[in-house]
């Protein structure tokens, strides 16, 4: 008797810590694409992260009324991102950022969040010395935001 | 020279301690004591060893000596002489030394406290410490060698990275890994007995104390964390769900579950198996945690090199893991509960309850942490749980137990009465709901504020009344009331350290609640005179100034506060610019308070001074996280007193 009470307890438990993973993770979760996978079939209102290089040239920022606008690039396909607030430390023209947000149904990639992170593809070609994957792993170990 | 003699250091601190671990096993084996010694000969050796190693690499921080890869990469010419200091762990290599010289210190301590009073468990803990000091020892040797040679020779290093310079670097390490490295202990315990074969609450009640020190140390480094996070990262938060703030949050979580349910062994000779399980879990998550920040595993989704120390790390895991296992199946009979639950209302029960709740939040964040990666791996997809997921899942888990941290140390055991109930929980129940009710009628809307401040309430009223009743007691028998309280919190101790550390979380609970709830921020830009303002403080942009410091290049803005409140100070933050680093580095400041911080961060400004953004917060109740830290120190520290009373 007791034994089943605990039984039903415990199912109980788990049972709800499953609904709730499985809500939480539906919900919230965020895919990641590839410009070229996002401008091949972007739905509307769906949570994205892109990332990509922040094409040369494409970077306007207005300081007056914080709106800041470019455009990603994969070197196959380009995504226009438009995101209210100031440039990130890390953020460039010819550099590597993932944006997160949403596609926008008037044609741009609304960001709620710009991610301009240190890594491979973002360093600038001069820096890819001898110590290239040191380097890389040393900057990964203090700036894993 | 002196690197190479380092390198050779390390390859002979990992033959002493192979051969440590090998002869502390036989020895206790066998029973030869001779064995023994010999393995204590070869701890000490690897404790000169290693701190010799530590203190190479500082020497070789200290000189500059850029012909070590390590030391080029983490510093310069321009790196002031404590940065030089704390660079020595600022990346993998270092602080794999470091973590391996906390372990030394840690099995000298054992050698030193348990060789005489752990007479059967001691070779075989030895054992198992210099065990994993040799895997470590060998990490440093092969696949992260801190002291391999750089040619040629740059005439300077590359430099910390600037994120590192903080004051924070000192002690955030040290006490993570003092918290990570002071579960080996308890977890060399549980082997030991599993080996022997004693796994009665005998290897539980010798290392209560290290389980307590190492869950505060990393309970500590979890704070000093987040208090890095926010005064150096700039964005105003103090935990953001990454990986790295995972790793060390899910062995916490169970080392949390492990010193509570230990109690329970302790009183009811019960979760014997539970408890051997959960202290291999807690160890095992500090070897996956280093596994997951350190391979590059995570940072593979965003393309990112792997080195072989991931492979090193996976296998010593699984072969820690599967021995668990096998020792587990082995004594599987001993191992049989001996008490039973007897009611579900029970305090029995709700550490129980307690140790599901944790160890399920343990699961989600373990769950929130690889999906990822598993859903790359498996279907090529890639995806992410932010925050959103982690606070979703995690916040009403929580929630419940903060309740069952007021319920658990009043409830009766074995089986609660309802007459129990009544006097412990009534009057407290009342005071959560009339203090629901008052935050509501203060203004308070947000439902998840009101429950978890009604729950501190409740929490802090079942805490009042243990100690007003065993106080009155006490006075009952002729003693007056402040000798009552001291005489009760020194010799029940440990009882009332934990309420204390129990005060603490509460404490760190109204920062995070208060932090959520009520902290708001701008974003504006303005020029040279002009004003932002944000909750009452108005802040005036007096302009930008720049300046060379020793290794970076500076542009500071001045904001002086011209409103209501804090009017006359002045606000600095700034851009640092660090000729290593491409981009620059924002440099926060605030202005830090009780009830609320004021923070700014300079975003974007024009070149000529005229105009600058700035980034506003007023973060409310964040200090209070930080007070908590100290709060759980004070219980800690209590707790740890040895008890006056003979144990009962």
């Amino acid at each position: 008797m007791k034994k089943t009470k605990f039984l039903i307890g415990g199912g109980v438990i788990v049972l709800a810590l499953a609904y709730m993973i499985y809500a939480g993770v539906s919900q919230s979760v965020v895919y990641f694409v590839t410009p070229s996978e996002l401008s091949a079939a972007p739905v509307a209102g769906k949570a994205y992260r892109v990332g990509g290089m922040v094409q040369p040239g494409t970077v306007k920022w207005e300081a007056k009324t914080l709106d800041l606008t470019f455009t990603l690039s994969d070197g196959r396909a380009t995504v226009p991102v438009r995101h209210k607030g100031t440039p990130p430390d890390l953020f460039g023209e010819g550099r590597g950022a993932v944006v997160e947000g949403s596609w926008s149904p008037d044609g741009y990639f609304k960001a709620n969040h710009i991610m301009a992170k240190h890594s491979e593809e973002y360093k600038a070609p001069h820096d890819a010395g001898a110590n290239h994957e040191q380097l890389l792993r040393t900057l990964k170990d203090g700036s894993t935001r | 020279m002196i690197p190479e003699l380092g390198a050779a250091m390390l390859f002979v601190a990992l033959a002493l301690a192979l051969y440590g671990s090998v002869a502390a096993g036989v020895g206790g084996r066998t029973g030869r004591p001779a064995l023994v010694e010999s393995a204590q000969h070869a701890a000490l050796g690897v404790f000169v060893l290693v701190t010799a190693c530590l203190l190479l690499l500082v020497y070789a921080f200290l000189t500059f000596d850029f012909s070590v890869r390590y030391v080029a990469i983490n510093t310069n010419r321009g790196t002031p002489f404590y940065y030089r200091i704390t660079a020595v762990w600022g990346a993998l290599e270092g602080s794999i030394v470091l973590w391996s010289s906390m372990l030394t210190i840690y099995t000298l301590i054992v050698i030193l406290r348990h060789r005489r009073n752990a007479r059967e468990l001691y070779p075989w803990a030895l054992s198992v410490m210099l065990g994993v000091l040799a895997f470590f020892v060998l990490v440093m040797a092969v696949p992260a060698p801190v002291f391999e040679r750089l040619t040629p020779i740059p005439p300077d290093g590359r430099g910390l990275n600037p994120l590192l310079e903080d004051s924070g670097m000192i002690t955030h390490p040290v006490a993570l890994y003092l918290g990570f490295t002071g579960f080996t202990v308890p977890f060399a315990f549980a082997i030991a007995a599993l080996i022997t074969g004693r796994v009665s609450d005998f290897w539980i009640t010798t290392t209560r104390r290290w389980t307590i020190t190492a869950w505060y140390f990393l309970s500590l480094g979890l704070l000093i964390g987040g208090w890095w996070s926010y005064h150096v990262l700039g964005w105003g938060g103090y935990w953001a769900w990454d990986p790295v703030e995972n790793a060390a949050f899910m062995p916490w979580l169970t080392g949390t579950a492990f010193v509570h349910s230990v109690m329970i062994q302790e009183r009811r000779r019960m979760l014997r198996l539970w408890n051997v399980a959960l202290v291999v879990m807690t160890f095992s998550l500090t070897l996956f945690g280093t596994f997951l920040t350190r391979s590059g595993v995570i940072a593979s989704v965003h393309a990112f090199t792997q080195g072989a120390i991931g492979i090193f790390f996976l296998s010593f895991l699984s072969l820690v893991l599967l021995t668990a296992l096998a020792l587990l199946a082995w004594r599987w009979d001993a191992l049989g509960a001996q008490g039973e639950l007897d009611s579900v209302v029970s305090r029995e029960s709700v550490f129980l309850l307690n140790n599901v709740m944790l160890v399920a939040a343990t699961f989600t964040v373990f769950f929130g942490t690889v999906f990822p990666l598993v859903s790359e791996a498996v279907r090529g997809v890639k995806l992410s749980v932010g925050m959103p997921f982690f606070n979703q899942v995690n916040v009403p888990l929580f929630l419940s137990l903060i309740f069952l941290m007021g319920v658990g140390p009043l409830i009766a055991w074995r089986r609660a009465s309802a007459d129990n109930l009544r006097r412990n929980f009534l009057g407290p129940i009342v005071v959560g709901i009339v203090g629901a009710a008052l935050f509501w009628t203060l203004g308070v809307r947000s439902a998840l504020a009101v429950i978890s401040l009604s729950l501190v309430v409740f929490v802090t009223a079942t805490i009042v009344v243990d100690l007003l009743r065993a106080t009155r007691a006490r006075m009952r028998v002729g003693e007056s009331a402040p000798r009552a309280l001291g005489g009760l919190l020194l010799r029940h101790n440990r009882r009332y350290g934990g309420f204390v550390v129990h005060l603490g979380v509460l404490v760190v609970t109204l920062g995070v609640t208060g932090s959520h709830a009520w902290s708001v921020q701008t974003e504006t830009t303005v020029h040279r005179g002009e004003h932002a303002e944000l909750a009452g403080y108005r802040l005036r942009f007096d302009g930008l100034r720049a300046s060379e410091e020793s290794n970076h290049f500076k542009v500071t803005g001045t904001f002086t506060i011209d409103g209501a409140r804090a009017t006359g100070a002045v606000l600095e933050p700034a851009k640092k610019f660090y000729p290593q680093d491409s981009s620059p580095i924002a440099y926060v400041d605030y202005r830090l308070g009780v009830m609320e911080d004021l923070y700014v961060v300079l975003g974007d400004f024009a070149r000529d001074g005229s105009q600058a953004t700035i980034k506003l917060q007023v973060n409310r109740m964040v200090s209070w996280i930080w007070l908590g830290g100290l709060v759980l120190t004070l219980g800690t520290v209590l707790s740890l007193v040895p008890e006056r009373r003979r144990p009962a």
